[in-house]
Formats: C-alpha cells, structure tokens, sequence
C-alpha cells in the first residue's frame, strides 16, 4: 500500500513537472498565442486604427507622440506576455497623471482592445487572458 | 435620459425576481445598469416562471446612481392555477456597494442591499399562519469575475448571505409558528462562453416558517447580453414544494432593457 502511494505521488510529481515545464516553453507563451511579433504589431495597429476613430476617447491621444505610442505599447504588450521584450518605458502612472481617465473611458478603451483582437481573429479564450495581465494597471491608470 | 455605458458588456448582469440587479433568484452585489462612477442608468424588465401549479410574474425597473446606489421597484403576481387566483406584492429595494469592482479589484465586490416587501393579497398568509404581511429583508451580496479563469473563459460567481422572514418570497407572507433562523445563503456561478453568452447555475436557501416544508430554489440559466441596450435570460427552475404542491419546476424567461 506505502509502496503505490509512493509510486502515486512520485508519477504526480512528474506530471507536474512535465506541466511546469510546458509552460515555460516559449511555444507557449500568450505572446505567441497571440501570432507573435507580427500578431502583436497587428493588435497595437488595429487599436490604434480603433482610437483614431474614436470620439469618446480620442482626445486622450490628440497631442501624443503616435509612434513612440505604438513602439512602447507593442514592447510593453510583448513584455507583459512573456514575449521576448523588456518594457522600458514610463510607468503606469507617470504616462497618466494628469489625465484624469475616467472608468468609462478606460472600459471603452478596453472594448476597442477587443475589437482589435477581434479583427485580428484573437480567441475569445486567448482576449480573455491577456485582458487579465492588463487588470492590475487599472489602478495606476483612471482617475489620476 | 443619459444612459450610461460605462461597464464592460454583460458585467451588471441581469434583473433578479425581486427586482435587484441580480440573477434570476439570487441578487448579486453588482448594481443593475451600466452606469460607471460618473454615470446614471435606468433599467425596465419582466420577467415570467411558469411552474407545475403557479405562475409568476415580475416587473419593475432600476435606478443606478454612479454605480453606488442601486434603487429599485417590482411589482409580482403569483397565479394559483387550481384556484383560479392569484397573489400580487410590491417590492422596493435599495443596494450599495460597499467596496470594488466585479473585474478590476483584487477582492470581490460587496455590497449591502434591502428589499422592503407589502403583500397586497393577504388572505392566504393569514390563513396559513403568517406573522406579518409585510417585511423587510437585508442582504450582503459579494461577487467576482475571474478572467480567464477556466481554460481561458471567465468565471463568475457570487455569495449572498440574506436576513430575512419571507415565507416563499414574502408571497405567503412573513413569519410563522416554526420560524428559526432568519439567515440564508444563496449562491450563483457561471461561465461565460462569449462577451455575450452566460451559463451558470443559482441556489437560494429558504427558511421554513409555516411549516409547509418549504423547500430551498434552484436553477440553471443562459444569460445573452448582445449589447449594453437590452438583455434575455433564459432558465429552468426548481422550486421544490411551494404550499404543499410537490415539484414546482418549469421555465422561465425574463428580459432587461437598459436605457
């Protein structure tokens, strides 16, 4: 009886370490769930298309550097999503102090995310994962 | 009327029987309507659940005060289908949230809710010994919606925990000769397989004051909310024994319009 438990625990082991290990392959990262560089360029692309059109939010934008906009988000997104990248720009907070972001607008900006991942053909499954890593900048982002 | 859009799609949920912002039974600590922090929302809804012997009807609607303040109002009718009657109650309620957001924060949302419920058919409480035909119920509601959570879809739940005396909802009136405890848990979970498309499952302890074997409700729902204007639920209830009638099971349907 000791001896299967043991046999038991120890294949449990393994299999957790197999798992461990399929995670941390880079096949596997949400950065290439999401098509990689070129998926992640697309996404950033495709929102800001999204903002441009926007009236509720544009304003937010009028005055910013576009490209380093995209240069910086495309890092920050490939950063976030154990791509290959380190985000070295501002933080949260500095890139949003003084704008006075409102719930709304923040939420309204995530639906446009959404639309982009969606005109990308982004899963729902996988949208749904990178909007997680994203939840924690809510706060060092609205009403700042 | 402005109407707020403020929230992600399908976030408030829909509207409970009671007319809080809610489930289908059970209310959730979510405030009806998609007003944010600098919004106001309007809600209608009816909703309908047509049982073995009864059938009831709910309609009211929700006012959300940046997403603070929930007030609401429903009217019910209760049809006893063997006696060709039926049993009518008004419902004014009023919930606030306590603390956080269903997605952003790292603990659940709370907030604490009252339902002030008058019975408008009395005859029936009286006879079946009910204390009272009118009641006041107090709730705290805390809900969460986890992103991603169950193989990259979102999982809703929420836990309601209700002070009340309402025997059948307030429908057979108030108190009773067995009345005990007066708290009751009430539960509700789901998935959702779109922005759009929810499936989950609800559960709502009851207490039994009159000695009927009241029984505690269940249910299983699909929620669609294709957009911020409208929603419509679908669900299969089991209500268990209501008055001595065995296995009240059957449909029902409810839709919410935001304005």
């Amino acid at each position: 009886m000791f001896k299967l438990m043991q046999r038991v625990t120890s294949t449990i082991c393994l299999l957790f370490l197999l798992v461990g290990c399929a995670t941390q392959t880079p096949q596997n990262t949400l950065f290439n769930k999401l098509g990689g560089e070129t998926g992640v360029d697309a996404i950033v692309s495709g929102l800001i298309n999204q903002i441009g059109q926007d009236k509720q939010v544009f304003h937010y934008f009028a005055d910013a550097n576009i490209s380093r906009f995209r240069k910086h988000l495309t890092q920050h997104l490939c950063a976030l999503t154990d791509g290959p990248c380190n985000y070295v720009g501002d933080s949260m907070t500095d890139i949003h102090t003084g704008m006075n972001i409102t719930e709304k607008d923040f939420n309204h900006l995530v639906d446009l995310l959404i639309t982009a991942m969606e005109l990308q053909g982004i899963p729902h499954r996988i949208q749904n994962q990178l909007i997680a890593r994203l939840v924690p900048f809510r706060a060092s982002i609205i009403y700042i | 009327m402005y109407a707020g859009e403020g929230k992600l799609l399908a976030t408030p949920g829909v509207s409970q029987v009671e007319g809080s912002g809610g489930g289908g039974l059970v209310p959730w600590a979510q405030l009806a309507g998609y007003a944010s922090q600098d919004e106001i929302a309007a809600n209608a809804f009816c909703s309908q659940a047509l049982l073995s012997d009864f059938r009831l009807r709910s309609c009211g609607a929700q006012l959300n005060l940046y997403d603070r303040v929930e007030f609401s109002v429903a009217k019910q009718n209760f049809r006893i289908n063997a006696m060709d009657t039926s049993i009518s109650q008004n419902i004014v309620g009023v919930k606030t949230r306590l603390y956080g957001d269903l997605v952003y924060s790292l603990w659940p949302m709370l907030s604490l809710g009252m339902q002030y419920k008058h019975l408008k058919d009395t005859a029936i409480a009286d006879a079946l010994g009910a204390k009272h035909t009118s009641g006041i119920d107090w709730y705290l509601a805390a809900s969460k919606l986890h992103l991603g959570a169950i193989a990259g879809y979102n999982l809703f739940w929420n836990v309601t925990a209700r002070h009340t005396e309402a025997n059948e909802m307030g429908i057979l009136g108030f108190g009773g000769p067995d009345q005990d405890s007066r708290l009751q848990w009430e539960a509700s979970t789901a998935i959702f397989f779109s922005r759009e498309l929810a499936v989950g499952i609800e559960y709502r302890q009851k207490p039994d004051n009159l000695g009927l074997k009241e029984d505690n409700w269940s249910d299983v729902f699909v929620a669609w909310l294709p957009n911020k204007s409208v929603s419509v639920t679908a669900a299969w209830l089991d209500l268990g024994t209501i008055a001595g009638a065995k296995d009240q099971k059957g449909p029902y349907f409810s839709m919410t319009g935001y304005f």
